[in-house]
């Protein structure tokens, strides 16, 4: 049976400052009155109160990383030749997110089968993942931009975890989920609490009581793909977008990136950065053709990826872990909850009106 | 709902079947929150609502739909962005029908949520002078003079400065006494190296998703901005602060002298950052060395966009 200990609040900050000696540590942290996934400092502490702006993502695929660092010599025999030199750059050391949500969890598994798959192995990111324990935080309550369990996930959901931390009175029920969790609960911060287990799954039972009952977003893939050449449907859906990148780039299941060499002089690195498919040059072409030349486009992509492409691909499994932040911090309240559902109620009255 | 928004209703109803879209506002997923609204059809304007959590400044997609008969309900603020984007020819007075409102002040829900500690909220209420925020611990009175946007407080007008059709309704000043400290306040305040760590700070959150510039009704550079151009390489794509400052000294540097402050940058950050105080301090040295206000006048030429032999206000023979 897994191991389960108590973490009391106050000792989580040095049980962190431990763990900090010899891996990297990502937890949530107040920044300049935001919450935003971070590197653990203990002079900033961290902040479990709400969800991070920013999710824990940046563990397995960071805002920007160096693919390899490349050098250039002309060289004297034969004439006119340049020699290049690569460096490879494959991430090193172990980390440990902490206080990450079970829908920051859950997204990983959706990265996995994207770049640790079968065909696929990519090395940068198996390299991350192998090295990283998630410990994740079960939510008390779902905010009112949260949607977990329209999409197959629930405020305690433990998929993707190594640890589930479960809050009761004063500190946390932390269980182990995997050995890589299992080692993590050997620290001398953590107390005994094996009479814990019952009690925590009691307080998670009393959490999903609070869950409403709403419609699934699940098995929408093909409803949803019968929708695709109805453009104005998306153009009427996308007015008001912005065209920014704050719904994918806060998004933890958006994963596309794009490559640039940054060269100084002789030398420079190829670096891989988080792109952005609401922006126009996602899909520019370099003959200046665009497959997605309108916001109305790139929004039934956005869309589409999630609640249809990925799922047919993936098992069913959507690409949206429902946490809302794209809700949340759109600067025009931009809901992809009433978009989805608008979708699928127009889909269902095509089709209806298809066989009549 | 207010006499001021049926009577906006009203109005619009009755110039609708002559226009293609007419912009508004309504409520987002939450009364906290505001969504821009595009109304063609009679059923579009029933979801219209106005008050002081409708925050977005709509004339900012007036150039994307340039060619298109258009509608707009216009505040104060918003009408300076309009006579600005008339000043640059970026659209044309016939096609746009302006829907003038006297502005109640928009609420920053940020400062709202700094007012009541951090504490999450649940509804926010506002009445003449004052704002009720109830929160998962209580609720809270905080002062609506204290929470507005940052436009507010150097507001030019509450009522457009130009108009077709103006909602009578007329609602009392929101501003008494003086404007609380601001960003630019507080940076003024500090030494050079104080400053820089507070941008180094500030500018290592951004995650570059660039709603600033999307959300600026002047970033008129559409899809050939130098923040991803390769040729001008002015910007790398390394995430570093250098980098990220270095597009905001730009996109500040290319709105001197048009900005109209109208704070859209920076409400539309989802990081927080203040990049408006950016704007608002090379607005100072137009207003300095040009005695000029972007968006007052329709008439008059902002002062980037001409040259003359010998400005007033800057005495090059005279530094000599």
């Amino acid at each position: 049976m897994s191991t389960v200990r108590f973490l009391k609040a106050r000792d989580i900050a040095p049980w962190l400052e431990e763990l900090s000696r010899d891996r990297t540590v990502l937890a949530p942290a107040q920044h300049g009155g935001t919450i935003v996934f971070c590197e653990f400092d203990p002079a900033r502490g961290v902040e479990l109160s709400q969800l991070s702006t920013t999710p824990a993502k940046r563990a397995l695929l960071p805002p920007c990383e160096t693919l390899f660092e490349y050098e250039t010599t002309k060289t004297l025999e034969p004439p006119y030749k340049t020699h290049v030199e690569l460096r490879p750059t494959l991430p090193q050391g172990k980390a440990v997110v902490f206080g990450a949500r079970p829908c920051d969890a859950r997204a990983m598994q959706i990265f996995d089968r994207v770049y640790n798959g079968e065909q696929v192995k990519d090395p940068y990111y198996t390299a991350r993942r192998n090295n990283a324990t998630i410990v994740t935080l079960a939510c008390s309550e779902q905010d009112d931009t949260c949607f977990c369990d329209r999409v197959g996930g629930s405020p305690v959901d433990a998929t993707g975890s190594d640890v589930l931390l479960t809050p009761l009175k004063a500190g946390y029920v932390a269980e182990a989920l995997t050995p890589k969790g299992e080692e993590l609960l050997q620290s001398t911060s953590f107390m005994k609490a094996e009479g814990l287990r019952q009690e925590a799954l009691n307080a998670r039972n009393r959490i999903l009581e609070h869950v409403p009952e709403r419609s699934s977003f699940l098995d929408m893939e093909r409803n949803l793909l019968s929708l695709f050449g109805d453009l104005g449907f998306w153009d009427k859906t996308a007015e008001a977008c912005l065209s920014c990148g704050a719904c994918t780039y806060l998004c933890p299941t958006c994963y596309c990136f794009n490559i640039t060499d940054e060269t100084r002089g002789e030398s420079g690195r190829r670096i891989r950065t988080w792109d952005n498919c609401m922006s126009s040059q996602f899909t520019l072409e370099g003959s200046g053709h665009n497959p997605r030349p309108t916001k109305a486009h790139r929004m039934r992509n956005r869309i589409g990826h999630k609640f249809s492409y990925y799922p047919q691909l993936h098992d069913k499994t959507l690409a949206c872990v429902g946490c809302g932040r794209c809700v949340s911090n759109c600067p025009v309240s931009f809901d992809i909850r009433n978009a989805v559902a608008c979708a699928i109620q127009q889909a269902d009255a095509a089709r209806e009106h298809a066989h009549d | 709902m207010s006499q001021h928004t049926l009577e906006l209703r009203k109005l619009i109803a009755e110039a609708l079947p002559g226009l293609d879209v007419v912009l508004a506002w309504t409520s987002g997923f939450s009364p906290m929150t505001s969504t821009p609204l595009f109304i063609a059809t009679d059923e579009d304007l029933d979801r219209l609502d106005f008050g002081p959590m409708h925050v977005q400044n709509l004339a900012a997609y007036l150039p994307s739909l340039k060619g298109r008969k258009v509608g707009i309900v216009t505040r104060g603020c918003d009408s300076r962005t309009i006579i600005e984007l008339l000043q640059e020819n970026l659209i044309n007075r016939d096609e746009i029908t302006i829907f003038g409102i006297s502005c109640t002040g928009a609420i920053n829900i940020r400062k709202v949520r700094e007012a009541v500690g951090g504490e999450k909220l649940r509804s926010v209420e506002t009445g003449k002078d004052i704002v009720s925020v109830t929160t998962d611990e209580g609720t809270h009175t905080v002062p609506l003079h204290n929470v507005l946007m940052d436009k507010c407080y150097s507001c030019q007008s509450q009522t457009p400065l130009i108009h077709d059709h103006m909602v009578t309704e007329r609602t009392g000043c929101h501003l008494t006494g003086e404007a609380p400290e601001s960003s630019l306040d507080r940076l003024d305040a500090m030494e050079p190296a104080a400053r820089f760590a507070f941008w180094e700070e500030s500018m290592d959150r951004c995650i570059r998703c660039y709603a600033c510039r999307n959300a600026c009704p002047l970033c008129v550079c559409k899809d050939s901005c130098v923040a991803q151009s390769r040729d001008p390489h002015w910007l790398d794509q390394s995430d570093t602060p250098r980098e990220k400052l270095m597009f905001q000294a730009i996109h500040a540097l290319h709105t001197a002298g048009r900005c109209t402050e109208c704070g859209e940058c920076e409400r539309a950050c989802p990081m927080g950052i203040p990049v408006l105080a950016m704007k608002q301090a090379l607005n100072r040295r137009i207003k300095h060395l040009f005695d000029y206000q972007a968006g007052m006048d329709e008439e008059s030429t902002p002062p980037l966009f001409m040259f003359r032999q010998q400005e007033e206000h800057i005495k090059e023979r005279d530094a000599r």
